[in-house]
């Protein structure tokens, strides 16, 4: 990448590109582990291709069709933003092999933090993609019940869900201390190059090697923090750091769907025996804006984004699909008309989407019944009551619409 | 057969408004759903729009170029039966955020834009207190439900009840109290302004920033006789001196300049120049038809000057590498610009193939861009040759520095009327300075001389431009 981008009002550049990757001999850009060649070739690794020897078939086709699904839905999203459906829509076009390699990876006691743009890993954890979407409609502070499928809320608050996934791991050793018979389980913090800058990471970081808790970081570098260039957020590759905290840390290609898969097996099984955590970096690149209020033309080059079209996870996949003979013509038309027919239900969910009632507040403030909070709610309640227009049971949550806010 | 209309949407977190750019579609088009049928321009971004509707263009309701209020019907498409069925009735609403509506819409509900699900944009109805039961006994909420009517008195004062007038009185005072925001309240504070002696302008009656800053501006000028070696705001001896941390362009700038100044032998040359035939053939494009709405001035004459000179004098186009001489067959020709974010050098690039009226056109586009500090990093890399502007300050002439990596610069002084001799007879002639600054290293005596020669020819005869 081309430091010559950076806007010199902004970030003195000068001296930058000396100390870009710090001292090279203390800081060698790490091997990037990657399985598929761009050309859809597979690639022998010592480590690594042992973790997707196994794959079935019908398993290496869902790949590609969770991949192409997710796109799907994230153009629809999209559009459905400029609709004036959606408040706004965080695209995540480009990164769907870091997402559904790594998702599928993940076994149903694993508990995932994702950031705000892991809508590929929420479809792995079988959540309905469509709730992803109460949030960004406005209507709700959650959308799902993180407790269901083991995926956490998104968290839009910058790196604050990594302390919570390191937390979340060390409780869940220590259940397993009490409850031997629970089977082993690690969490996932999801958080991007940009929120690598913040003070959460490093914190997470140093209790999660100082507790050994079962925790996989797993870092999203697509380049671009919203207009930061990620050689302004790092002078070391990011990989790198984890040798400072003591754990080891992994730089794969992000947009290779099988090395991400088996990169993130190898780190959860041994975050889950006990071995402690790993930093697995997934070098991508997002393809689209950093938000639907963004315009990337304003800070990046076409010929960048350009640069990286031949890299795009899923046409690599599906050459190699083609080119092992496990996918034909009709599969792929298939896939295109389930993708419409899931394009279209999506819409019309959204347009019917009904928003909770504030009562609906009151729900998961603790995690048993309150006297307090049931109070406050008899309190609500009495108050929506006592307007004229009023309906009887204005304010009162149904099942149906039971929110949650955690 | 149902008729929807399609509203602008806010594209981007709290827009209110937008341009119509292009539209993609026409009346009588079939479009659908998800097809583009219009680019708008925000204040974020260009937006391509796409259709949430199946079916035919019955009319487009914006013209292009308008700006529209987000909320604004812009489409209104002809939805067929079969199509419709899936499809709400209109624009759905936005999910209302509060539990309960807002009692009847009104008869021209219709009409009234709709709030954007952000709540920015215009406003469909104006807030209103939704009606409580007649009081249910034994509740608090009677008293609560009345208290805001009852507690707000009128400026004026009619006598507070006692008991209650300590608190009565402060409030009234809080109601008297200029309205302005707390960064201009403390502002006002650390000024020792009143802010009851600023002109409000805002729009709901406050002391805005702007009033503050005017304000303040006059009082010292007022002052007067401080003249300019006043610090502001203070007269404490130990802040007589400022210190203004260097950075960002600053010290971009700095860098450049010492590079340059230090490393290559720098040799300046000047020549006065009668521009005047400059100026009537610059009258003259201004007044053509061809050079509507483009900006021209003597720059763009220099500008071309400099480009021909340059392709008869290649060397004056180059970079030093050390052990060898670059000399670029092409002209990226930077431009020196003082931006709102510092000195900015932007190229246009390519500039030996534009036309005059292209290279108008470019220099227009830089001059915008630079003058609201948009100028990209991308803008300004590459230059070959740069020219300095010093005469749009009135300056007749100076030794400008050399940009890195190039080795001439132009500076062009200003063109003012002067005594000039012409066939033995002293006329009022348009005369400018052109100065020069070569790097030595690689631009002899000889060929900067040819160089400016060739660059002023052209400045007293632009007709010497078509041969």
């Amino acid at each position: 990448m081309d430091v010559g981008h950076l806007p010199a009002s902004e970030f003195d550049s000068a001296g930058l590109e000396q100390s870009l990757m710090g001292a090279p001999e203390l800081n060698p850009v790490p091997d990037m582990v990657q399985l598929l060649t761009i050309d859809g070739e597979l690639r022998q690794d010592g480590t690594y291709s042992s973790y997707v020897q196994d794959l079935t078939p019908e398993e290496l086709r869902g790949f590609y069709r969770d991949m192409f699904l997710v796109r799907r839905f994230d153009e629809e999203a999209t559009a459905l933003q400029r609709q004036g459906e959606l408040v706004m829509w965080v695209p995540l076009t480009g990164q769907e092999g870091a997402q559904i390699g790594s998702g599928r990876a993940l076994l149903p006691q694993d508990y995932v933090f994702p950031t705000y743009r892991e809508h590929g890993v929420a479809y792995t954890r079988g959540l309905e993609l469509a709730q992803l979407l109460r949030r960004f409609r406005g209507i709700s502070h959650g959308g799902w019940d993180p407790r269901e499928v083991n995926f956490h809320l998104y968290t839009l608050v910058l790196a604050a869900q990594v302390p919570h996934a390191v937390g979340y791991a060390m409780g869940m050793a220590r259940d397993r201390l009490v409850d031997p018979k629970l089977p082993e389980a690690a969490t996932v913090a999801y958080f991007g190059d940009g929120a690598s800058s913040e003070g959460d990471v490093h914190e997470g970081m140093v209790f999660a090697a100082s507790y050994n808790a079962p925790v996989v970081f797993f870092c999203q570098n697509n380049h671009w923090a919203i207009s930061v260039p990620t050689e302004v957020q790092s002078r070391i590759p990011l990989a790198n750091r984890a040798q400072g905290y003591g754990f080891p840390g992994v730089r794969v290609d992000g947009n290779d769907v099988l090395a991400v898969h088996a990169v993130t097996r190898w780190a959860l099984e041994r975050a889950r025996s006990g071995a402690g955590p790993v930093l697995i970096e997934a070098f991508t690149y997002r393809m689209s804006a950093h938000t639907t209020a963004d315009d990337p033309t304003k800070y990046r080059l076409s010929a960048d984004e350009e640069a990286w079209l031949d890299r795009d996870p899923m046409l690599r996949m599906e050459k190699y699909l083609r080119r092992q003979g496990l996918a034909d013509d009709a599969f792929f038309e298939e896939l295109r008309e389930e993708g419409r027919s899931m394009a279209v239900r999506l819409r019309e969910n959204v347009q019917q989407m009904e928003a909770p009632g504030f009562a609906d507040a009151f729900t998961d403030v603790y995690a048993e019944a309150h006297p307090l909070i049931r109070e406050e709610l008899d309190a609500h309640r009495r108050y929506e009551a006592g307007f004229a227009d009023a309906e009887p049971a204005a304010g009162t949550a149904t099942p149906t619409s039971r929110e949650h806010n955690a | 057969m149902t008729e929807k209309t399609f509203r602008l949407p806010d594209v981007g977190e709290g827009l209110t408004e937008a341009d119509i750019v292009q539209w993609k579609v026409a009346p009588g088009d079939t479009v659908a759903v998800n097809d583009v049928i219009v680019e708008i321009e925000t204040a974020k971004s260009l937006v391509e729009l796409p259709s949430p509707y199946a079916g035919t263009v019955s009319s487009l309701m914006v013209a292009e170029g308008d700006t529209v209020d987000v909320g604004t019907p812009i489409i209104s498409v002809t939805v067929g039966s079969a199509a419709g069925s899936t499809t709400p009735e209109e624009t759905p609403a936005p999910a209302s955020p509060a539990a309960a509506p807002v009692s009847a819409p009104s008869a021209a509900a219709g009409d009234a834009p709709r709030a954007s699900l952000t709540g920015t944009g215009p406003k469909p109805d104006a807030v209103h207190r939704r009606p409580r039961r007649s009081a249910p006994s034994g509740t608090p909420a009677s008293s609560a439900a009345q208290a805001p009517e009852a507690s707000v008195p009128a400026p004026s004062g009619k006598p507070a009840p006692s008991g209650t007038a300590a608190v009565q009185d402060r409030a009234t005072r809080l109601i008297q109290r200029v309205l302005a925001k707390p960064p201009v309240r403390k502002a006002a504070k650390d000024l020792g302004i009143n802010l009851e002696d600023v002109t409000a302008t805002g729009a709901s009656g406050e002391v805005t920033k702007q009033d503050l800053m005017s304000y303040q501006a006059q009082r010292e000028s007022e002052r007067g006789s401080a003249g300019g070696f006043r610090f502001p705001g203070s007269a404490a001896d130990d802040s007589r001196i400022e210190r203004i941390p260097v950075k960002g362009v600053r010290r971009a700038t700095a860098n450049a300049m010492v590079e340059s100044a230090f490393s290559a032998p720098h040799v300046s040359i000047f020549v006065d120049v009668d521009a005047s035939r400059t100026m009537e053939f610059v009258k003259r494009l201004k007044a053509s038809k061809d050079y509507e709405g483009i900006r021209v001035s003597p720059l763009l004459i220099l500008a071309k000057a400099v480009i021909w000179a340059a392709a008869r004098n290649p060397s004056v186009n180059a970079t030093w590498a050390g052990d060898e001489i670059l000399v670029k067959h092409f002209m990226n020709l930077g431009i020196a610009a003082a931006t709102p974010r510092g000195l900015m050098v932007p190229n246009i690039k390519e500039a030996q193939d534009l036309s005059l009226k292209e290279l108008a056109v470019a220099l227009n586009t830089l001059a915008a861009t630079a003058r609201e500090g948009r100028t990209q990093p991308a803008d300004m890399r590459g230059g070959t040759l740069t020219v300095t502007n010093i005469g749009s300050l009135g300056i007749d002439t100076g030794t400008p520095i050399i940009n890195p990596g190039e080795v001439a610069i132009v500076a062009f002084g200003t063109i003012k009327q002067k005594p000039w001799v012409v066939d033995g007879e002293v006329v009022p002639r348009w005369i400018t300075t052109l100065g020069g600054s070569f790097d030595h290293r690689v631009v002899d005596g000889d060929l900067s001389a040819r160089f400016m020669a060739d660059v002023a020819a052209i400045l007293e005869e632009p007709a010497l431009l078509l041969g």
